[in-house]
């Protein structure tokens, strides 16, 4: 176990130093300083106001970004090491392979998640400086969400990195999974589906397979089910399934599919040559 | 100690080694040589675990390098031929080592300090940011400091200048005995006081294995 640790701590330190973990902080943190300064807490669009509109427009956009942050970040872990022999320097000591990779895993987790977590507590500690209330609902909820989110990119791309021997095809196929998971999301997905007269229970289906589509409903369950922002599939499943059962769910299937993308990754790892 | 039997490696159609059989024993110092695409390579590779053989085994100890990888690394020191672009600064590399094997960080910096690489005036600075020269010597002090009872060298004197060989080679015979030390090497004459076995590689194949009387 203490080589476990000492690898995700290894690993979490090497990328506070990246120049990508930069970008990617003042991506999330600028974020949340841009809508501060722009006003959005004061302002008043369609019901939503304060910080509940701020975090709403947060995680909107976090939904587009982070699964690319995570994946382009992510995917070359083991595949770049491996690319440029760093991997077979590493492993020459006596480190199992269980703990290399899941020491790995659990140190970029560490790394992906801290700072969208960190911009959201920014964003609460300047509401209560302004004298916002606070939508602790939509804090948590989000917290949880943003989690389960992290986890399921994670597994995807330790899953790429694991069979991928080079690191510019792993980045290929990152991008590929990010783009197909983007267009089956609500609205593109029903024109697509219903242009082709495909069965409804079908389309609902591959909603509900794709984390990104779980996340945005979830995300915006706790408001207005009837508003017409979310999009025919969002709007049937919040209208077919308890809100509660939804939330569970949208939280317990990422964070399932990203531990079984991963243990499929470890597998491969294992079975593969190494170098 | 390091026995391999009918070991077969193949990477698509081509067959990188084809059915070796050999054996390095303890105060075995072998000079492995071959023209680039010998399976060099490919054999040490094999003995450290990295690839699965397509068919035949590999033995160190009595055990498989794949199977038991901890308790086989726990003996085997290797440096590669070029040091990878790892971006751990020394002292974090030096704490991986050390937890990892239980190695001293006090003899790495002894052996360091033998191989005149100043640690201390680069500890914090990532390994990847020093000299060619620099990242080889201290690969070299961590091998060395590892004290393991199998040593792998692949070409390590290709970053050294003629200095550095010097006290490398010394080192190396204050500190090789009881051990097997396996060497690939392009330049028979730069390692003939320190072997005293030389295994010739082609095609895959062993070709050759002689003793050398030192």
């Amino acid at each position: 176990m203490k080589n476990l640790y000492l690898i995700a701590f290894l690993d979490l330190k090497e990328s506070l130093r990246a120049k990508w973990f930069l970008v990617y902080s003042l991506v999330f943190g600028g974020l949340i300083a841009l809508f501060f300064i722009a006003g959005v807490t004061e302002s008043q669009v369609m019901g939503f106001s304060g910080l509940s509109r701020l975090l709403l427009m947060y995680i909107q956009i976090t939904i587009i970004i982070l699964p690319i942050f995570i994946l382009i970040t992510t995917v070359r872990s083991i595949s770049g090491d491996r690319d440029n022999h760093i991997l077979e320097y590493m492993l020459s000591f006596p480190i199992s392979l269980k703990e290399y990779y899941w020491g790995k895993i659990i140190g970029r987790f560490i790394t992906v998640y801290l700072p969208v977590l960190l911009a959201m507590i920014i964003a609460i500690i300047f509401g209560v400086i302004k004298g916002a209330s606070i939508p602790w609902s939509i804090f948590f909820l989000y917290t949880g969400l943003l989690f389960a989110l992290s986890s399921s990119f994670l597994g995807i791309a330790f899953f790429i990195s694991s069979f991928v021997k080079s690191s510019e095809v792993a980045l290929g196929i990152a991008f590929f999974v990010w783009i197909l998971l983007l267009a089956f999301i609500d609205i593109a997905l029903i024109s697509i589906m219903m242009s082709n007269r495909l069965d409804e229970e079908l389309i609902i289906f591959i909603a509900l397979i794709n984390p990104m589509e779980i996340f945005r409903v979830s995300a915006i369950s706790l408001f207005d089910p009837e508003l017409t922002v979310m999009g025919p599939v969002a709007f049937y499943i919040l209208d077919t399934i308890k809100q509660s059962t939804f939330i569970f769910i949208s939280i317990a299937y990422p964070i399932l599919l990203g531990l079984g993308f991963a243990f499929m990754g470890f597998r491969i790892f294992k079975k593969k040559d190494l170098v | 100690m390091i026995k391999i039997n009918n070991l077969t490696k193949k990477f698509g159609k081509n067959i990188s080694l084809d059915n070796v059989n050999i054996e390095f024993n303890k105060s075995d110092y072998i000079a492995l040589m071959g023209a680039n695409g010998a399976g060099k390579t490919t054999l040490v590779r094999s003995i450290l675990g990295y690839y699965h053989p397509d068919s035949g085994s590999v033995e160190i100890n009595g055990l498989d390098p794949i199977k038991d990888r901890v308790e086989v690394l726990n003996n085997i020191s290797f440096v590669p031929q070029l040091p990878p672009p790892i971006k751990l600064s020394i002292s974090e590399l030096m704490e991986y080592i050390s937890k990892s094997t239980g190695v001293d960080k006090g003899q790495i910096e002894y052996f360091s300090n033998e191989m005149k690489l100043d640690i201390k005036a680069n500890i914090n600075k990532s390994f990847f940011t020093l000299s060619g020269g620099m990242k080889q010597k201290l690969l070299i002090a961590i091998s060395l400091a590892r004290k393991s009872k199998i040593i792998i060298y692949d070409e390590p004197t290709a970053n050294l200048d003629p200095k550095a060989r010097d006290d490398f080679y010394r080192l190396l015979k204050d500190n090789q005995e009881d051990k097997t030390l396996l060497f690939i090497t392009h330049r028979l004459e730069e390692v003939q006081d320190i072997v005293n076995r030389e295994v010739y590689m082609d095609l895959g194949k062993i070709v050759s294995d002689k003793a050398i009387i030192i």
